[in-house]
């Protein structure tokens, strides 16, 4: 018995390495850091969820007669303002990126630990500022602030809110820092850029732009409060100043914003869905530019949120004309995605089921986002549901179901355990399901022209209301499922093992949980990146090898 | 509920088609893609899954199909960019001789005022089968006129004119919403926009108005003794307004601009923004003295004006003679007296010109 208590002693790891609160509020570890952003955004998803579930319940009736007009302005604010801010911003680069991006370029940590770790505190102050004016009377301006609504009109606690979106921008371009920093000068031996997974190259360019677009947003949003304040007369036509600017400050970080939210979640699909077809990703140089592509193309497409704004016609046409460069490299991706599966030997894990289901509801985000880039339709359609349903495929179809996928796919690596499979595979199907059932049916009350953000809808509109407040419902257990088994696992899973997949990649080499240091010594690199024939042992070379 | 579960906007204007037939061909592409893509994850994931084919083939890739799978797309695009934008030079190119309303949001209604003198709120009639243009400006936060069945959306901003234009088919009533979020009532923010056969409108437009909106203008500059200045000869100290809307003007910065509404709302509001060469900078402004509507008014009288449906009057007096009333005190003391200077004694000006 003493024996084999001895044996199943848990070897030291990063988890359990140092005890104590303070062992997590101190510690500068990246690994350490991406779980307290897991917490941290986990609890930030569940009350912007809990607001979105309100809002749906509202709209299963034509008149607004659950929750009273402010407080259902308030509702749709405060999901967009939580779920932007606080979750989508950091979900995939604060949390996968802190964990991975040192493990699969073979460093001991992120460049900047301290950083790292103050990037954590000013979120959490900044994520304080936000739900102190959620609490303290609520927010009405919308999460895009627009003047001079925001600046003049709204009686609700705009300066606290715009506080705090301003300061959590900041850990945002600390995180990017620290990725660039990293990946340029922590590289193992042998691992030059092009044998980087394309994970990194994903983050490389989420950290470009978050470095180069969250300034923008920081000073537009310190001029809404001072204007709200002072009176300066940026944004007030009254006084000189013009509410457009302010939508065109705005949209300049807000649209790489949506890059900032869904590039990494790509980067994740491209390892995710290489593991599960045993291959190396179809034109691994094609989607490493397209990121860097998005990145540069995207600071460039503003204002497309601005054709009926009052911005010229010509103004309005180049821009068209940018959005619909930038939907290029993004097909380009679907595409070598697609492709990778020819020729695999394909298999069916959850993280591969959550891959399958974001390539369908992104291409569908994508190709609607072609309808609103062209400015004679989007005359029409834009601020409608079209929209609306549009940036869900997109943010909740790619965004959050990449999320999901690369918590399935790591979460092994990150406890050492592995979640339940058939539990895990029903909520990737309930989630795919009640999110079409929930989004499709808004596309078509967008082109009927039902204007977004109403609180009473006119009668006719009812019962693709109803249909999308169902499918909400279904989403809801959806995403409540794996809160429950994966606590679960924490417990009861059975232990991963150091690589439960046969994954390629340098976090895979190393014992799950990791040490504190990753590896017990630095790899060298002498391949490039997705060898799955030399793990799998069915080329000469890795014949040779293994023998 | 399910009695009434319409699936598609009504078409009631000469825009929805061109939408419509973009859009069905944009809903053909996107099917087409996405059923492309689906089909090929389906069929590669059954046909290649472990089961029956235990060891993957390593393709790193091809340049031919990368170069394929981005120029198709990109031709695409690009034949969905012109033909998207020949319809958005359709939709923002009012034509020339379209009747015009004014329109005013504020929270939470629409005001609107024709140019035959009535006015209405959440309620817009307009005639079938003639071209009209919304000139729009907001009292407060950005609105957005929005009409479905026209296929047509505008933002309505404080501080500035904009304007779209529709031309309506069907008679029948339609959905006016505020499509910009502007506060606690903004899906209250509704209206509904009655298309009326012409002879029914024109009924409508002449019946129990007492004067044009240009008429009103005309009472306003008297009010405000912009006739002190703006006079019918060349002897005033500002621009002889007759004859100048929708022509050139020669700024003495020696830019020249077109006089249209905007020109002549900031020439109202911010006088000091462009000044007409051969002027002085000495016009005091009306910003926070005169609301939105009448502001209209006086925009609709120096277009009559620029027509020639309306004259200025030709004060005897001397321009120069006494002081500048520097701010003139709103509908107060001043107004009176410049009135009582100024014998203005015009034949109220005909109703503005339409088509």
């Amino acid at each position: 018995m003493e024996t084999a208590i001895q044996t199943t002693e848990p070897k030291k790891n990063y988890l359990n390495a140092e005890y104590g609160v303070m062992s997590w509020l101190l510690t500068t570890d990246h690994k350490r850091i991406a779980l307290l952003y897991l917490g941290s955004i986990t609890a930030f998803f569940f009350l912007g969820g809990f607001f979105a579930m309100l809002i749906r319940l509202e709209l299963l009736t034509p008149a607004g007669d659950l929750v009273l007009s402010d407080t259902y302005n308030k509702l749709f604010t405060m999901h967009g303002v939580v779920m932007i801010f606080l979750f989508l911003i950091p979900s995939v680069p604060a949390v996968f990126g802190n964990f991975l991006v040192p493990m699969m370029i073979g460093a001991k940590d992120l460049a900047f630990p301290k950083l790292n770790l103050a990037s954590w505190y000013i979120f959490i102050i900044g994520a304080g500022f936000i739900l102190y004016a959620i609490v303290t009377g609520g927010l009405d301006t919308g999460w895009t602030f627009y003047t001079p609504y925001s600046t003049t009109y709204s009686n609700s606690n705009v300066v606290a809110a715009a506080l705090g979106v301003f300061i959590t921008g900041f850990s945002s371009i600390f995180t990017g820092l620290n990725i660039m920093v990293t990946v340029h000068r922590m590289r193992a031996p042998g691992l030059t850029w092009r044998r980087l997974p394309l994970f990194i190259w994903a983050h490389y360019a989420t950290s470009v732009i978050m470095v180069l677009g969250t300034p923008v947003l920081a000073i537009t949003i310190v001029l809404v409060a001072l204007e709200r304040l002072f009176h300066f007369g940026i944004f007030d036509a009254r006084l000189g100043g013009d509410p457009l600017l302010f939508q065109h400050l705005f949209w300049f970080y807000s649209h790489p914003a949506v890059y900032i939210m869904i590039l990494p979640t790509m980067g994740v699909m491209s390892e995710v869905i290489a593991c599960f077809s045993r291959k190396r990703p179809f034109g691994y140089d094609f989607i490493a530019m397209s990121s860097v592509a998005i990145a540069v193309l995207g600071f460039l497409v503003w204002a497309h949120h601005m054709y009926v704004a009052g911005i010229s016609t010509y103004a309005a046409m180049i821009f068209s004309l940018l959005t619909f460069f930038v939907a290029i490299p993004s097909a380009v991706k679907v595409f070598n995605w697609t492709a990778t599966l020819y020729k695999g030997s394909i298999t069916f894990e959850t993280p591969m089921l959550y891959a399958f289901a974001f390539i369908g509801l992104f291409t569908i985000g994508g190709l609607t986002g072609v309808f609103l880039g062209a400015v004679g339709i989007d005359l029409h359609v834009t601020d409608t549901y079209f929209v609306v349903a549009h940036f869900h495929y997109v943010m909740v179809g790619g965004a959050v179901t990449g999320f999901m996928c690369a918590l399935h796919f790591w979460w092994p690596k990150m406890t050492g355990k592995m979640y339940p499979e058939a539990f895990a595979k029903l909520s990737a199907v309930l989630v795919f399901v009640g999110f079409n059932l929930t989004f499709f049916p808004q596309f078509l009350l967008g082109y009927m022209g039902m204007p977004r953000r109403y609180h009473a809808y006119p009668p006719e509109f009812q019962v693709l209301n109803v249909l999308s407040t169902a499918g909400a419902s279904i989403l809801a257990v959806g995403f409540l499922m794996p809160m429950i088994y994966f606590a679960w696992s924490l417990r009861y899973g059975k232990d991963a093992g150091p690589n439960p997949y046969n994954a390629a990649g340098l976090e895979w080499q190393t014992s799950s949980p990791p040490t504190t240091f990753n590896f017990e010594e630095t790899p060298v690199v002498t391949s490039e990146a997705y060898n799955y024939d030399e793990i799998d042992g069915t080329t000469q070379k890795g014949v040779e090898v293994a023998g | 509920m399910w009695s009434n579960l319409p699936l598609f906007p009504a078409r009631a204007s000469t825009m929805a088609g061109h939408v419509d037939a973009l859009y069905f061909a944009l809903v053909a592409m996107a099917a087409f893609f996405t059923f492309l893509v689906s089909a090929l994850i389906l069929f590669f994931a059954i046909r290649y899954r472990k089961e029956r084919n235990p060891v993957a083939t390593q393709i790193h890739g091809s340049t031919a199909l990368e170069l394929l799978w981005t120029g198709i797309p990109l031709g695409i695009v690009m034949i969905i960019f012109v033909w998207s934008s020949v319809i958005f030079f359709m939709q923002t190119r009012p034509p020339k001789g379209a009747m015009e309303v004014y329109t005013v949001g504020k929270q939470w209604m629409w005001k609107f005022q024709h140019t035959e003198g009535q006015r209405e709120i959440n309620e817009l009639h307009v005639p079938a089968g003639r071209d009209v243009r919304m000139i729009m400006t907001s009292q407060d936060v950005i609105h957005s006129f929005y009409v479905p069945a026209f296929r047509i959306k505008a933002d309505v901003l404080p501080g500035r004119y904009t304007s779209t234009w529709f031309h309506a088919t069907t008679p029948g009533r339609y959905h006016l919403f505020c499509a910009e979020y502007c506060g606690t009532q903004h899906s209250g923010m509704l209206g509904e926009v009655i298309v009326m056969e012409p002879a029914d409108y024109d009924r409508w437009a002449s019946g129990g108005v007492d004067g044009s909106l240009a008429s009103a203008g005309e009472k306003t500059f008297q009010q405000y003794g912009c006739s002190m200045c703006h006079r019918g000869d060349a002897a005033g100290r500002g621009p002889n307004l007759m004859g100048v809307f929708g022509r050139p003007v020669l700024l003495d910065d020696g830019r020249t601009v077109t006089a249209d509404e905007s020109y002549v709302r900031e020439s109202i509001l911010n006088p000091g923004a462009k000044i007409a060469s051969g002027f002085k900078n000495i016009m005091p402004t009306f910003e926070g003295q005169l609301s939105e509507e009448e502001v209209i008014g006086l925009v609709a009288y120096v277009k009559a004006l620029g027509n020639g449906t309306a004259n200025l009057p030709i004060p005897v007096s001397e321009p120069n003679s006494g002081t500048y009333p520097l701010a003139p005190k709103a509908e107060g003391s001043a107004a009176k007296s410049d009135k009582a200077t100024t014998p203005a004694k015009t034949e109220p000006a005909k109703p503005a010109a339409k088509q």
